[in-house]
Parts: structure tokens; sequence; C-alpha cells
């Protein structure tokens, strides 16, 4: 990475006896859309706040733009930063709202007009200006909040699971747009949310928290295809969890309900008779032998799920249940609750889980 | 076809009955307000028309406008007021002044105004600091409950308190004396005052404003204090131009809904001042005892006014109140 | 923050010391009675006078008719209302709050004036009946309390999806009403209880203008002719108001969480 602009470096926090972020180091690029997704509780808003300038590190330091701003209070980091609920002020209209951070900086009233005008276009809402936000819809609330957070062009634009309290519609849309907008104004941004879904998809990188820890720092590709630790690959997507056993270490063989599967030097260190746990995506598993799948199990139909265009098919191996998704096919019948059934993946494919 | 007009025929058929249960239920509905109805009219709409309407009649049931013409016109309660003998409504006792209607109305509507104010903005710092102040969460709740028992301490027993504190003989009062050599009765005060029932009045208007106030505090989010800082407000200009702005309606609501309070009160200062303060409930008072305006549609006058008064600042409290409901949503 | 939490802790120090220093000084005042010594003659005296013991059980009993008389008019209003006639609310939320605007002196000046010897309905024309009007101005001056209270009681349960559910279920509307509808309200019905009990018990105006030997005016009468009987007085009718306020507290806890409403 080049020179980073925003750069966490050791950052702890502890309130009274419990501490909340241990350790927590973060480089970000300029313009990078970073996100810190995690359970509740995680510790990931707390480091936006940290960011923000809400909380004290109890430890570590924040620099921005090579100046350390550890100890400046929020309203001189000239970050912009918008809320879950929004936040707005319910007693201006949508353009006093968006003018806000001009006006307090002492702008002139023609500049902060041309400028609210401005952020009003970016976020395709001109004709709101003059309503109230109680006027306004949660997803028209939300483009004004991030209008008014960009309007005095901010350092950093931080995100505290904005799209939350959103319907699962507009949830999608106005993701698409904040990712629109940050590109447009190459503005460097921290995302946090607790939807893995949102996470992987407008994300240059992502943070996966974990008890006040970075679990893995990637790109949405690196963390769904190789996830570092199990909670990552148990938190990011859906996982298969089987349960294994090493049966020749040297040749990477693994038993899975007395059958043997083959996994070419992936075992990294496992002797022969130590247990394993596998992972595997549903979507890496067909129904029956495929060409190209170089592993197979063999179990029965345990359950059939119709969900439209895809059907989730779950098959029981032994103790263990393997979901994974089949597309429909309108000549082909859905596969049957009992039925005998092979399953094949890649070898290469199977994550094992430490 | 026939399927449909059938099905058709067997909906409408289905319907019937319910319609027909509705009209007959329609009486047992009205049955379960009509109790209500019945007692309002009777006993508050009634009533109060009954007065509002004679104070624009004279004892001939003829309309007029003398009774209301009457509560400007001085020399209405000067003509029962002995000078001597009936220091009661004057100011303080012996005090050879002629007080009118309008002058009683007038201290009635300083004693709420001033109580109201004075409660309203003390409630209104001491919600705030339980609120927002960073105090332990049982001082919040211990207020609260404080403030429900508070503001319903009113009447008799409170004049009492306020006699046994700053009565000339009151505790705070004596310790004044004594411990700071300063004594309040020699500067001017007296609880038999205007200051004295204004004092005695915040005891319940300030409870009152700290249990309807601390819900809109409440109301304002942590978020926009943030919002406003990471925009690069400051404090204080945070507080001008959201906290303020946001909190005024009901601020003033809430002043006007204290006035209201105040304004109708007797029994306190009935109790504390005797008759030697002449507020309009007051006046009221000693007419329906005696008739000591020898007119009883000038009675009728005065409470057709008290509730004029009480109901103009109803209208502006209910005006602000959907005001600050209409941001607060 | 400092300064802030400085201020805070200032600005409650004043408002405590406002609201504590009458109450000790009252407390200290009543205990004076007699010379040279602490005492609580003034309690024994006021406890023990017979005009004490008959107006307080007179107010006592007023409390109660009132209580009966406000939930018997509010509560199937109420229930109706958020059941079946919605369009009335407005209406009945104004008359409701008519009590606070309209001053109970002008109230009770409009019920002797119509309700006199001569009239329609004298009922100031017996003991009896003057007694009834008095419970029925009260019931007046409580209405805006036993009305809120109740009416926030039935919007936390949610009654229509309970009647609706119980109608399923094969109720009648008396089993509905005595079944389903009053235990889940009766928290709420109890507090406006306790909160009419408060204001009526030591009221002054109704009681004395229809001349009633109540409480209210007994209190007066003592505060105009006696020295340390009144801050006696005074303690005991602040105790029974916080009773009644700490009754109320204590029976939110008990109240239905509104678990079935999605907001």
């Amino acid at each position: 990475m080049a020179e980073p602009f925003l750069s966490i470096q050791h950052v702890r926090k502890s309130f009274g006896a419990t501490t909340v972020v241990e350790d927590f180091n973060l480089d970000v690029a300029p313009g990078e859309f970073v996100s810190f997704l995690g359970p509740s509780g995680c510790g990931k808003t707390t480091v936006l706040r940290m960011v923000a300038g809400f909380e004290e590190p109890s430890a570590g330091k924040i620099v921005v733009g090579g100046k350390d701003i550890t100890r400046l209070k929020p309203n001189q980091r000239n970050v912009g930063m918008v809320f879950q609920a929004y936040a707005l002020f319910p007693n201006l209209t949508v353009a006093q709202n968006i003018g806000f951070g001009l006006k307090v900086a002492g702008m002139s009233k023609a500049a902060i007009d041309s400028r609210v005008a401005e952020m009003l276009d970016i976020i395709k809402l001109p004709q709101m200006a003059d309503r109230y936000p109680y006027q306004l819809s949660g997803g028209q609330q939300q483009r004004i909040a991030l209008a008014r957070a960009i309007a005095p062009k901010p350092k950093l634009l931080l995100l505290d699971e904005p799209l939350s309290a959103l319907d699962a519609k507009v949830r999608v849309s106005l993701r698409e747009e904040i990712r629109s907008i940050q590109k447009k104004l190459d503005i460097t941004t921290i995302f946090v949310t607790h939807d893995q879904e949102e996470a992987l998809s407008i994300s240059d990188r992502i943070a996966v928290m974990y008890g006040g820890k970075a679990e893995q720092v990637g790109t949405p590709f690196e963390i769904y295809n190789r996830p570092a630790t199990k909670f990552v690959a148990n938190f990011v997507g859906t996982l298969n969890v089987l349960e294994g056993k090493v049966t020749d270490a040297a040749s990477g063989k693994v038993q899975v309900n007395s059958q043997e599967v083959s996994l070419k030097g992936k075992l990294n260190g496992s002797k022969s008779g130590d247990t394993l746990s596998l992972a595997l995506r549903p979507e890496a598993i067909s129904l029956g032998r495929q060409p190209g799948h170089d592993a197979s199990l063999s179990g029965e139909i345990a359950e059939v799920h119709f969900l439209g265009s895809v059907i989730r098919v779950r098959v029981g191996i032994g103790g263990n249940t393997v979901s994974l998704d089949t597309f429909n096919n309108s000549t082909t019948p859905p596969p049957v609750v009992g039925d005998k059934a092979d399953i094949s993946f890649s070898s290469g494919d199977m994550l094992v889980l430490h | 076809m026939t399927d449909l007009s059938l099905s058709n025929q067997a909906i409408a058929g289905k319907t019937a009955p319910p319609a027909d249960a509705r009209s007959r239920r329609l009486p047992t509905q009205w049955f379960g307000v009509a109790p209500f109805f019945i007692f309002a009219v009777m006993f508050l709409i009634l009533p109060t028309l009954y007065l509002m309407l004679g104070a624009f009649q004279n004892d001939a049931s003829e309309f007029t406008l003398a009774n209301i013409v009457g509560i400007f016109d001085p020399p209405n309660l000067s003509i029962y007021l002995q000078c001597q003998g009936a220091s009661w409504l004057s100011w303080t006792p012996g005090n050879c002044q002629l007080p009118t209607i309008l002058a009683a109305y007038w201290i009635s509507i300083k004693v709420s105004l001033a109580s109201a104010l004075i409660g309203a903005f003390s409630g209104l710092a001491i919600a705030i600091a339980i609120v927002r102040g960073g105090l332990p969460e049982w001082i919040r709740s211990a207020t609260l409950t404080f403030s429900g028992v508070a503001s319903n301490f009113a009447g008799v027993p409170l004049a009492f308190a306020f006699l046994a504190t700053l009565g000339r003989l009151g505790l705070a009062t004596v310790i004044l004396n004594t411990v700071l050599g300063f004594n309040l009765y020699a500067h001017g005060f007296n609880i038999l005052s205007f200051w004295g029932l204004t004092l005695t009045y915040v005891y319940f208007q300030i409870p009152l404003m700290v249990v309807i106030i601390t819900p809109a505090i409440d109301g304002l989010k942590k978020e926009w204090g943030e919002a406003a800082a990471t925009l690069g407000a400051t404090t204080a200009q945070y507080w001008r131009m959201v906290v303020i702005p946001v909190i005024w309606p009901s601020f003033l609501g809430t002043v006007i809904l204290l006035f209201a309070n105040a304004f109708g009160a007797i029994a306190t200062a009935y109790a504390l001042t005797g008759s030697s303060l002449n507020i309009i409930p007051i006046v009221l008072y000693a007419q329906i005892r005696g008739d000591v305006l020898h007119n009883a549609h000038l009675g009728y006058a005065i409470a057709f006014g008290m509730i004029l008064i009480t109901g103009l600042a109803n209208v502006f409290y209910i005006w602000f109140r959907t005001r600050s409901e209409r941001w607060l949503k | 923050m400092k300064s802030g939490r400085f201020w805070a802790w200032v600005v409650f120090a004043l408002g405590a010391a406002y609201f504590f220093i009458p109450l000790i000084a009252t407390v200290e005042f009543s205990m004076r009675m007699r010379r040279g010594a602490y005492s609580f003659d003034a309690y024994q005296i006021v406890l023990g006078d017979a005009r004490f013991q008959a107006t307080f059980m007179y107010s006592v009993v007023a409390a109660l008719f009132t209580i009966i008389l406000g939930v018997l008019i509010v509560v199937p209003a109420a229930y109706w209302i958020r059941l079946r006639l919605p369009q009335l609310r407005p209406i009945v939320e104004f008359i409701t709050l008519l009590p606070l605007v309209i001053p109970a002196i002008v109230i009770v000046f409009g019920y002797i004036r119509m309700y006199g010897s001569n009239s329609p309905l004298p009922f100031l024309a017996n003991d009896t009946a003057t007694n009834a009007l008095l419970v029925i101005g009260y019931a007046t001056l409580s209405l805006p309390y036993m009305y809120r209270a109740v009416d926030t009681g039935l919007r936390t349960i949610d009654v229509r999806t309970l009647t609706e559910a119980a109608q399923i279920l094969g109720a009648g509307w008396s089993t509905i009403i005595t079944r389903v509808i009053l235990p889940n309200v009766l928290i709420a019905v109890l507090s406006g209880a306790f909160l009419t009990f408060a204001i009526v018990i030591g009221e002054f105006t109704m009681a004395s203008l229809l001349n009633r030997p109540a409480f209210g005016p007994y209190l007066q009468n003592i505060g105009a002719n006696r020295a340390y009987e009144p801050a006696a007085l005074a303690i005991i009718a602040f105790a029974i108001t916080w009773g009644c306020m700490s009754l109320i507290q204590i029976l939110s806890r008990f109240a239905p969480k509104s678990a079935n409403r999605p907001n």
C-alpha cells in the first residue's frame, strides 16, 4: 500500500475492567472504502467512535493524513459521520441540515446555497430542499444525512450502520448509491455493519471483527473464499462444517464418516489421527458426480426447500448435514427426501478450519 | 359464468347478516360512551355555559354587556370594602388602598406568570441536569418520583409548610436572622405578599415542569449532538441552532400550562395569606360565599374572564404542543 | 464534560435545598409545640381531635366514591372509543382536558347556580344530594388524570386485538370485560385511583363552597386558628400524597409491558 491516509495504530479501549477493543491496527489508503464487519459487541462501533473522537482510546494513536488526531475534539477533526437513526436536526429544513456544517464554518450564504444545491443533486433529491425531516421517508432522510456529512468536504467519512433502520429494498439501492457517491468524490470511508452481504458488496476491504480484535482484514473475495479463522468462515456466508479424521497426513487423506477424501497438501501440519473441521460453501457442492469435481461423498437427501430460482437441498452424511443449492430446472423434478444421493466438490474448495 | 354468479350470490348472502348485527349493535356502542357524555354535559359543559351566558345577562335574563363592563369598573369592589373593617382584600393589613376587580385579575396574572416562569426555568435546569448532566441514574429516578409527589402537593398543606419555613417564626427566617444576622422581614419580605405567594407556588410549579419537560429533554437524541460535533459545531452553536429551537415549543407550551395551573388555584393562597392578597379566585370565592359584589351576574362575568384567560392559555398550549410533537415524531 | 457535571450537581443541590428546606422546617415547626423540647404533641392533638377524624373519614369516603364514579364513567368510554368509536377520540380528549382549563372554583360556582334548591335538579336541597354533588365535582376534577391513566393502560395492551382474540375463542362480552380487559387495565385504573385520592383528600375549594365537612376546609380552619398543628397536618398530608405516588410507582412495575406491539 502507498502512504496510508488513515492509520489506526495499536488502539485499545477499555471501560472500567472490560476491554472492548484490544490492539486494533489498520491502515486505510486514500479513497479506500473499508468495512468493519462483526456481530454486535465486537468493538466495531467503538473503533469508529474513536476515529470520530467520541471515545478516547485507552492506548494507541489515530493518524489522519500524517497528523495525529488522537486527542483532538470531534469538532476539530473534519470527519463526516452518518448515524443509524439518521440524526437529522428536526427543526431545520433539508437545505438547512445539509448546510449546517458550512454555516458553523462561517461560509457565506451564497456559497452555502450553491454547495447545498450541489449536494441535493448528488443525492438526487433536488426538490426536497424546503421539506422538514419528519416529512421524508427513512431512505430519503438517510440520503440527506449523507449529504450533510459530505457537504463540508470532510477528510474521512464514517458510516455507522447507516442502512440498518431501512427496508430491505431501500437498503440495497441506497448502499449502491453510497458506494457510487463515495467513488465519485474519492472520499476515504469507514463503514460499520453487521450485515455480511452489505460489507461484501460495497467494500474495497473488510475488517472482520470479533471480541475487540480484527480477525481478518482483506478484500471481500479473500474474506469469503479464504477465511483465515473459523469465526470468519462461520460469520461470512453459509458454511457446511464436516468433522473429519486424518488417516494419512503424508498424502493428505481424510476420512469423513468412513468415506475417504483426498485433500492434496492442505493439511498444513496435521498428523495422522488428528480430528479436523472441514468447511465447504453450499455453492461449491453439486448433487451427483460432476466433471471437474475430484472428491465425493455419499449420503441421503434429508430436506428439500423449494425457494423459487434455487432449490436448497440438505444431504445427511452420517452425523453431518450438508446444505447445497441447485438451480431450479422446469424439466427436472426436485430431489425426493429419503433418496440416496452423492455429492461432489473440488477438493481445492474445501477449507480446513483451525 | 353460472358458477361466478352463484358465488356472487353466496357472498351477498353471507355479508348480509353481519350488516344486520352491526345495526343491532349500534345502540350498545353508544351505551358504552353514554355515561361519559351525559356526565360531561351535565357537570362540566352546562354549568360552565350557564355562567358564561349569565355573564351576558341581567337579572331579567336580558342580554347585556354591563357585567363585562363592570369588571373594568373600579368602584365595584370598593362598594363593600370598608377600608378599616375589611382589610382582608387589601394588599397588606391596614393598607387603605381600594383594589378593583381589574387589579385582582392583574395580581393573579402577575403571580401566575412569575411562578410559571420561575418554575419553568428552574424545572428546565433540573430536567437538563438529571437527563444530560452525567449524574448517577438513581438521582434521575429519585427526582422524577419526588416531582410526581411535589407537583400534587398543593393546596392548604403547602401553605402551612411555607408558613413554617418563611413565616415570621419559620425555620428559615429564624436561622437567617440568628446565624447570618439577616432579617428577612426587616428587608421587606413577607410570606403574605406577592413574592411570598409566588415562591410558594413555585413549589408545585417546578416539579410539574420537571415531569412534563423531562420527556422532551429525553427526546433530544445524543446523535444530534454528535452529528453537530462532527460537522464542526461547538457546544454553544449546537445549543443555539438545534437544542433551543427544538425545546422551545414544549418549553413555552409548558409555561402556559403552569400559568393556567396557578391562575385557577385558590386553596394555597387562601390558607397562606388569608385574604390579604387579592387574587381573582379569592374575589370570586368571596362573591360566591357572600355575594360581596351585590350582583350575581358580576360574579358570572368574573368567572367568564377566568375561563377566557385559562382557555386562551390552553389554546396556545395545544398549539405549541402540536408543533413540538410534529418535530419530535 | 467535567464542568457540565459540576453544574448539574450545583443545579441538583439547589433544587434539593429548595424542596427539602420547607419539609425540614415544617417537621421542625410541628415538633416545637412543647416549650424547650421537641415533641410529637402537635401530632397527638391533631390525631386525637374528633373533628380531624370525622373530616378525614368524610374525605376518604368521598374519595372512594369519586374513584368508583370515575371508573364507571371513564373505563367503558375509553374502552369503546379504542375499540369501536375512534372517531370520537378527539372530542373525548378535548372534554377530559376541560377540567384543567376551567378552574375548580368556576365549576363549583356553576353547580351552585344551576343545581340550587329551586332548580329542576336540586342537588343543594339536602345533605345527601350535596354530598353526591361533591363527589361529582371531584370526579370532574380527576377526569383528566383518570382518563389518561386508563387510556394509556388500554393502549399498551392493544384492546382491539385482545378483544378479537377473545371473541374468536368464543368469549361473550361479560367474559371479555371481566376476564380479559379489566385484569389488564387494573393497574392503570388503580394508578388513576391513587392519583384521584391524592387530589381529592385535601381538596378545599369545592368542599368549602358546598359547605361539606371535609378535610380541606378543616385544614384551612386549623390553619387560621392554631400555630403548631397546621405544620403537623402539612406533614401528614405530604405523607399521604407520598404514599399515593409510591403506590403508583410500585404498581407501574406490575403493569403489562407492551410486548405485543411491534414498536
